[in-house]
């Protein structure tokens, strides 16, 4: 993996485990592993999407490599430094070039705060701007994102869902980032809305030169707006390579199982479609499957596959998946 | 005769800001063993239009407010309390998004299952109980004999929802009324729910509203297909005809505001601009008007009526077939 700079990111055997309380008597800590040996890199300008079911890790994953969370272990390097060895003024510096959009913004603003503020405060804190030049950016991050900087003063009950997801985005931006983890930015949004604030975050990807790491249970979404698509099951990266070799030729049963499942928005299509359905239940994050963690579902499973976890390997050129069917 | 037959249905809420018309003159009709589909953005009225035909309307603040519901030849909206229990959970059944709401969490599934069939149906409790078990067999709840004992809580998300589906099919009602029972649910398990339905109501050969924000799943779920907005029908008629051939703009804009695989590198969806309107202070004229990129000057004064297109396709816009052409198709991409 090449680190002269074609890569904003690089995660390396990243885990977060939580420890979990089992009975009064459980002797030893058993921990959920949210996150549990990931690696992968994102390149500088591109949207890597990310999918999986709930409850597989994709948030832990995300703030994670923020550092909201620390790691368990494994590391994170942004722009060639380890965060997870920074600390303190070093890590708040390189935070501003780092944010997250979530997927409700109503709790991430503070409802007793003016949208102006919310989006000055930052600029302040870290010395970015302040006074009227700050309050200028305010105006200038809400044209940015479509909202007319007339309401800089209103609060954020005042808002629409989507007028709030486009406060939430200006906020993002308030700090001049580089890289924005969107953890389902449009999950509780309309429909109609959805394709807006899609719209908007690919502009500003755009104009901006901004890489997202877009988490989605939407695959559709997923596949309109990303390069690459990363898949997750139970903690674990199971395949990741370019868009449309992903959704054309994925070589995971799991991420086949995915695109099978998505209904098409097309009656005549899904009606001569014949649905491979995925059988049995998604097993507890708390207690995964032993070998690959996929066996207990997977149409094509082998003696080999309780026993032995698969590596990911890359079996096309930047098209890497965790199996035993594929062996290189 | 259609097997429903809704006529002019008006829900209202009365709340501190002011009446809320949840569901402002809906009507459509619904033959035996037909699958319709009720998409339209939140709040537009899906649930509480659906609730009202077994009126579980909290009341107050709700109110049904006028129309009729002709179900088997009876007007479910002026039959006494009593006389709708004859018809709830034995004719009509619903599940919902959460069953949670809907079970019992101190009581043995097995034993929620059973009393649903006893409290239909005139069997003894030891035949319920036999009923149960193969009823939860047939919605493919493994083990049904063993699990019988198991609470809601020992259950995942979609074996709960299989469950709800087991009580509702257990006395085999000519209707089912589904309110995003997947919507919770993961896209796998969501995908075995959907065929679970498709089968029983093939099986069972009963007519199934199935409520839904989501455009994919009606195209797979429905062969007919009814898209709301602010409370009112905008578009109702066969799925291929309307997914082909959209005659309102709300339809036409939600169709091609959903991704249909890559329409090239960085193509911009197409998207509805702003917001749906306040229910309590609707617009004058058509609801749809103020995001309507066709909005004409009678679009403003009249509310427009659902007018027939023929094939029971029906839309309601004034400017019907006075739409751009290429504007009405939606991009298709592979
Ligand atoms: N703060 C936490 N404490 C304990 N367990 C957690 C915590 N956050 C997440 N988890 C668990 O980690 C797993 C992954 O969660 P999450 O990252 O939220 O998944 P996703 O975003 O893919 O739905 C889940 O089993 C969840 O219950
Ligand atoms: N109990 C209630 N009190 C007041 N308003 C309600 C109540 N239930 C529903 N409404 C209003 O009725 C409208 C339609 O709601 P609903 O049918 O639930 O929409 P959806 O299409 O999302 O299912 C909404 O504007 C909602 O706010
Ligand atoms: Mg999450
Ligand atoms: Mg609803």
């Amino acid at each position: 993996m090449d680190t002269n700079g074609a890569y904003i990111l690089r995660v390396e055997d990243l885990k977060k485990y939580f420890p979990l309380r089992r009975g009064l008597l459980g002797r030893g800590i058993a921990h959920v592993k949210a996150v549990d040996g990931i690696s992968f890199a994102v390149r500088r300008g591109e949207i890597l999407g990310w999918v999986g079911e709930s409850g597989c890790g994709k948030s832990t994953l995300g703030r994670t490599v923020l550092q909201l969370e620390r790691p368990t272990s494994g590391k994170v390097f942004f722009d060639g430094q380890d965060l997870t060895q920074l600390g303190g003024e070093q890590l708040r510096r390189l935070r501003t070039k780092m944010q997250i959009i979530f997927q409700n913004p109503y709790s991430s603003l503070n409802p007793r705060m003016p949208i102006g503020r919310a989006l000055i405060e930052p600029m302040v804190v870290h010395g970015i701007a302040r006074g009227k030049q700050a309050q200028e950016r305010a105006i200038e991050l809400l044209q940015l994102v479509g909202l007319n900087p007339y309401f800089i003063n209103r609060f954020p009950s005042e808002f629409s869902g989507g007028q709030r997801q486009r406060i939430g985005i200006a906020r993002a931006l308030a700090l001049n980032p580089s890289f924005i983890v969107c953890d389902e930015p449009i999950s509780s949004l309309d429909v109609s809305i959805q394709a807006q604030i899609i719209n908007l975050l690919q502009r500003l990807q755009q104009q901006l030169g901004l890489t997202y790491l877009f988490i989605s249970h939407d695959l559709r979404m997923v596949q309109h707006i990303s390069d690459r698509i990363g898949v997750m099951y139970l903690g674990k990266l199971v395949e990741i390579g370019p868009t449309e070799e992903m959704v054309h030729h994925a070589l995971h049963p799991y991420t086949q199982a995915l695109w099978e499942a998505v209904p098409i928005p097309d009656p005549e299509v899904e009606e001569k479609r014949q649905v491979a359905i995925l059988e049995g239940d998604v097993p507890t994050a708390a207690n995964p499957p032993s070998g690959c963690r996929f066996h207990t579902r997977c149409p094509y499973v082998m003696p080999v596959c309780r026993e032995e976890e698969p590596a990911l390997v890359e079996l096309a050129p930047g098209h890497f998946a965790a199996c035993h069917l594929h062996k290189r | 005769m259609p097997l429903l037959q809704v006529e002019d249905l008006r829900v209202h809420f009365r709340t501190k800001d002011g009446l809320v018309r949840a569901v402002n003159g809906v009507s459509y009709e619904l033959e035996e063993g037909d699958i319709l589909g009720i998409v339209g953005e939140s709040g537009c009225g899906k649930s509480v239009s659906a609730l009202a035909l077994l009126r579980l309307i909290p009341e107050p603040p709700g109110e049904i407010a006028g129309g009729h519901a002709y179900f088997e030849g009876q007007d479910l909206l002026a039959l006494k309390r009593k006389e709708l229990y004859g018809i709830r959970g034995r004719k009509i059944a619903m599940i919902f998004q959460d069953p949670m709401t809907s079970l019992n969490p101190v009581m043995p599934i097995g034993e929620q299952v059973a009393e649903a069939i006893w409290v239909n149906s005139s069997v003894s409790r030891r035949e319920a109980r036999r009923r149960a078990i193969e009823v939860l067999a047939q919605v493919g709840v493994p083990a049904p004999a063993e699990r019988y004992k198991d609470y809601p809580h020992q259950f995942s998300g979609g074996m709960r929802q299989r469950v709800m589906i087991a009580m509702a099919i257990s006395c085999q009602p000519r209707l089912l009324i589904a309110d995003e029972p997947t919507t919770a649910l993961d896209v796998t398990i969501q995908a075995q729910i959907v065929e679970l339905v498709k089968r029983l109501q093939r099986e069972l050969g009963m007519a199934v509203i199935w409520i839904t924000h989501d455009l994919g799943l009606v195209a797979r779920v429905a062969r007919r297909i009814c898209v709301m907005y602010a409370g009112r029908i905008v578009e109702i008629g066969p799925i291929k005809e309307v997914f082909s051939r959209p005659q309102h703009p709300y339809t036409l804009g939600l169709l091609a505001s959903v991704p249909r695989g890559r329409t090239g590198r960085r193509q911009p969806l197409r998207h509805i601009e702003g917001a749906p309107p306040d229910m309590i202070s609707l617009p004058p004229g058509c609801a749809f008007q103020p995001r309507c990129q066709f909005c004409a000057e009678e679009c403003l004064q009249e509310e427009p009526s659902l007018v027939a297109l023929g094939d029971g396709h029906l839309a309601a816009c004034h400017r019907l077939g006075r739409l751009p052409v290429e504007a009405l198709a939606p991009k298709v991409a592979s």
